[in-house]
């Protein structure tokens, strides 16, 4: 590929699932709305948004489980529609709150998915070993599903969704069934998988939990993709400039509050209701140095400042707590 | 692996750019990734029967089935070679003697083919009535389709299981009662009893297969299992036990025979009530029995006076009585397509998720 000009960097990373205008009616009710949106192999794709948006809808079609009305998938250059074997051979997909047959044990469940995948026995059993171990299943493979706990039954999910060594893997809901050590090894896992150039694709309504794997987040509200973009990068777009800032001081708040009103980018200082000492300043920009130096020139130092909330509890409520045309504005 | 950490990051970068640029249309840069060439074996809906046929054959279900139609088998034909022996002097001779153990039926008990008639619908609901709504409850069905079979490999597959088992299990508790009745009379069947039992058998899977179709479709229309389960019994008990008071009921209204009736209108009522009762298999299936399994049966069905009027009374070859009941069993099989194709386009038309 290297050549006099350079290629830029996204040539030579293929795309693994892409759909274009990919919709979903029925009846009147459109469920997924015209879903433009692309994963490349390698990345994290968090596909974000409140339950009943539509990300199950989306993921089927990708599957090639449900038909969509209009549009278009490609999932490794097929269509999954059209070649939902070839489709499903690669992509590996957990659904929400999966279910494995419970009179059988895990192992059995497991060999079961090899036989469906045309793995031949002498390749699935080490695969299987190695699997049940990387998800700490090792020492309950040979018990009964029913007697596995909701985190067991994830994680057996997991292994059952990497037993036939996807290209793809679609996460739905991954997290919501386990404690939190649990979500933290799932996390490792699906960015482990990344590194070794597997696609993912992660749903989920628990932004705070993805972030921290996903390279892209798209927020998916009322069947339609919002906005699509790292995760910092939509923080800024969504809260703009402007943000809250706390000040603590030791000194006589309303003095320290007169001093604040008076910088620059300042827009309004209140009182904190629940503690006095605390001024709760709104600025048009990040002026925080601008409020220290203020404050220690008028000899009321501050005990501390800082940016008050978190960027994603701003994602989530300018996206999902929002009206339509709030909406609109933003995207 | 020795170079730096850092690497892994910048092509983890590299790789959402790709995806971005894709999602903003910069196309000429955009590379779709392609799945290696996929062979998959044919036949896939064999890999989800094998996995039915293990779980039917290893289930409570099919251990108390057995034990059920077993016991009351055995005693069916402890007492039907019982009756046989006492009126040995004068029957010995008569034609396919060993065949009246299945049919003849002594004492209180039914006869070992009326068993099978009414306790076979019981195994075929019982081996399908929570098929399809069984992976929904256990939330398996989304996993099962993810992977690379279709659809239909799920209805077919499990369509077959159930009826590899109810043939298994019917097969086995014919040849059950076939020793012990020769245990029991020291009599042996000839050929043509063995080929008439064979016959019967395959009308007796036919029967059991419709029961397994329809409650398969239960299985995909309602969404409990318990549900499911009731409707199949209650079409099963409604045909058994008021199937011939509602044909009568229906017969009576289409073409009335009042106490004056006339012999045409006594004759179109009988006819009405034979076809309409027809329709249903538990009635094919008794007509079928009692030609198959009896080679003096020459016609099934009412007969007039003049019909039988210097009848010489005889035997059947087994491919004459094959010719009497051949709509039956081609009406049976009819049946149990109709029940399954239901099942089959009922699931096709579903979404995966509820």
């Amino acid at each position: 590929m290297a050549g006099a000009d350079d290629p830029p960097a996204v040539d030579g990373v293929p795309v693994a699932i892409r759909a274009k205008g990919l919709t979903k009616r029925y009846g009147d009710f459109v469920a997924v709305d015209r879903l433009d949106l692309s994963v490349a192999q390698g990345e994290v794709f968090g596909l974000l948004g409140p339950n009943g948006a539509g990300k199950t809808t989306t993921i089927l079609m990708l599957l090639g489980l449900s038909e969509p009305s209009s549009g278009s998938a490609r999932v490794l250059s097929l269509d999954p529609a059209r070649h939902p074997l070839a489709v499903k051979r690669h992509v590996g997909y957990l659904p929400d709150e999966v279910g494995f047959y419970v009179s059988m044990t895990g192992r059995e469940n497991l060999r079961y998915t090899c036989r469906l995948n045309d793995i031949d026995e002498v390749e699935a059993e080490p695969r299987m070993e190695e699997l049940l171990e990387r998800v700490g299943l090792a020492d309950a493979a040979d018990s009964r599903v029913d007697t596995y706990s909701r985190g067991m039954r994830q994680r057996l999910g997991l292994a059952d969704v990497l037993i036939k060594q996807p290209q793809i893997v679609i996460l739905d809901e991954p997290t919501t069934a386990i404690d939190p050590a649990g979500v933290a090894d799932v996390l490792a896992l699906v960015r482990q998988l990344a590194d070794d150039g597997v696609a993912v694709l992660l749903s989920s309504h628990l932004l705070h939990q993805v972030q921290q794997v996903c390279d892209r987040v798209g927020i998916f509200v009322d069947g339609k993709l919002v906005a699509v973009g790292p995760m910092n990068e939509l923080a800024r777009r969504v809260a703009g400039e402007g943000m809250t800032v706390e000040v603590a001081v030791a000194t006589d708040p309303s003095a320290a509050g007169s001093v604040l009103e008076r910088v620059d980018g300042v827009s309004s200082v209140r009182r904190d209701h629940r503690d006095e000492r605390l001024l709760i300043v709104e600025v048009e920009r990040d002026v925080r140095a601008e409020l220290v130096s203020a404050l220690v020139a008028a000899e009321a130092p501050p005990l501390h400042v800082r940016r008050r909330g978190d960027e994603l509890d701003e994602i989530y409520r300018r996206y999902f707590g929002m009206s339509e045309e709030a909406r609109e504005r933003v995207a | 692996m020795s170079e730096s950490p850092e690497r892994p990051r910048r092509v983890r970068r590299k790789r959402q750019l790709a995806g971005a640029a894709a999602d903003a249309g910069t196309s000429p840069a955009v590379v779709l990734a392609t799945a290696p060439p996929t062979v998959l074996r044919a036949g896939r809906w064999r890999i989800v029967a094998g996995k039915e046929f293990a779980d039917h054959v290893f289930s409570v279900r099919f251990l108390v089935l057995v034990l059920i139609l077993g016991l009351a088998a055995a005693g069916a034909v402890y007492f039907a070679a019982g009756a046989i022996r006492d009126a040995a002097p004068s029957v010995a001779g008569a034609p396919s003697l060993f065949l009246k153990l299945f049919t003849v039926s002594p004492e209180q008990l039914p006869s070992f083919v009326v068993l099978v008639g009414f306790l076979g619908p019981l195994l075929g609901i019982a081996f399908g009535f929570d098929a399809i709504n069984g992976e929904r409850a256990e939330r398996t069905l989304p996993r099962l389709l993810a992977q690379p079979i279709h659809r239909d490999d799920v209805v077919n597959g499990k369509f077959a299981a159930g009826l590899t088992v109810i043939g298994l299990i019917l097969c086995a508790i014919t040849l059950l009662v076939a020793a012990i009745g020769i245990l029991q009379l020291g009599l042996l069947p000839s050929a043509e009893d063995v080929l008439r039992l064979v016959i019967w058998l395959v009308f007796a899977v036919a029967y059991v297969g419709f029961w397994l179709a329809f409650a398969l479709l239960c299985s995909v229309v309602l969404r409990r299992a318990a549900t499911s389960a009731l409707a199949a019994i209650a079409l099963w008990l409604v045909l058994t036990l008021f199937g011939a008071l509602l044909v009568g009921l229906l017969a009576g209204f289409i073409a009335p025979a009042p106490a004056d009736a006339t012999v045409s209108q006594q004759v179109a009522n009988l006819s009405l009530q034979q076809e309409l009762g027809r329709l249903s298999p538990n009635v094919l299936f008794e007509e079928a029995t009692a030609a198959i399994l009896d080679p003096s049966v020459r016609t099934v069905g009412f007969v007039l006076p003049a019909q039988v009027d210097r009848a010489v009374s005889s035997i059947l070859p087994v491919d004459q009585s094959m010719l009497v009941v051949w709509p039956q069993l081609v009406a049976i099989i009819a049946l149990t397509a109709l029940a399954f194709a239901a099942a089959y386009v009922a699931f096709m038309r579903q979404e995966v998720r509820a």
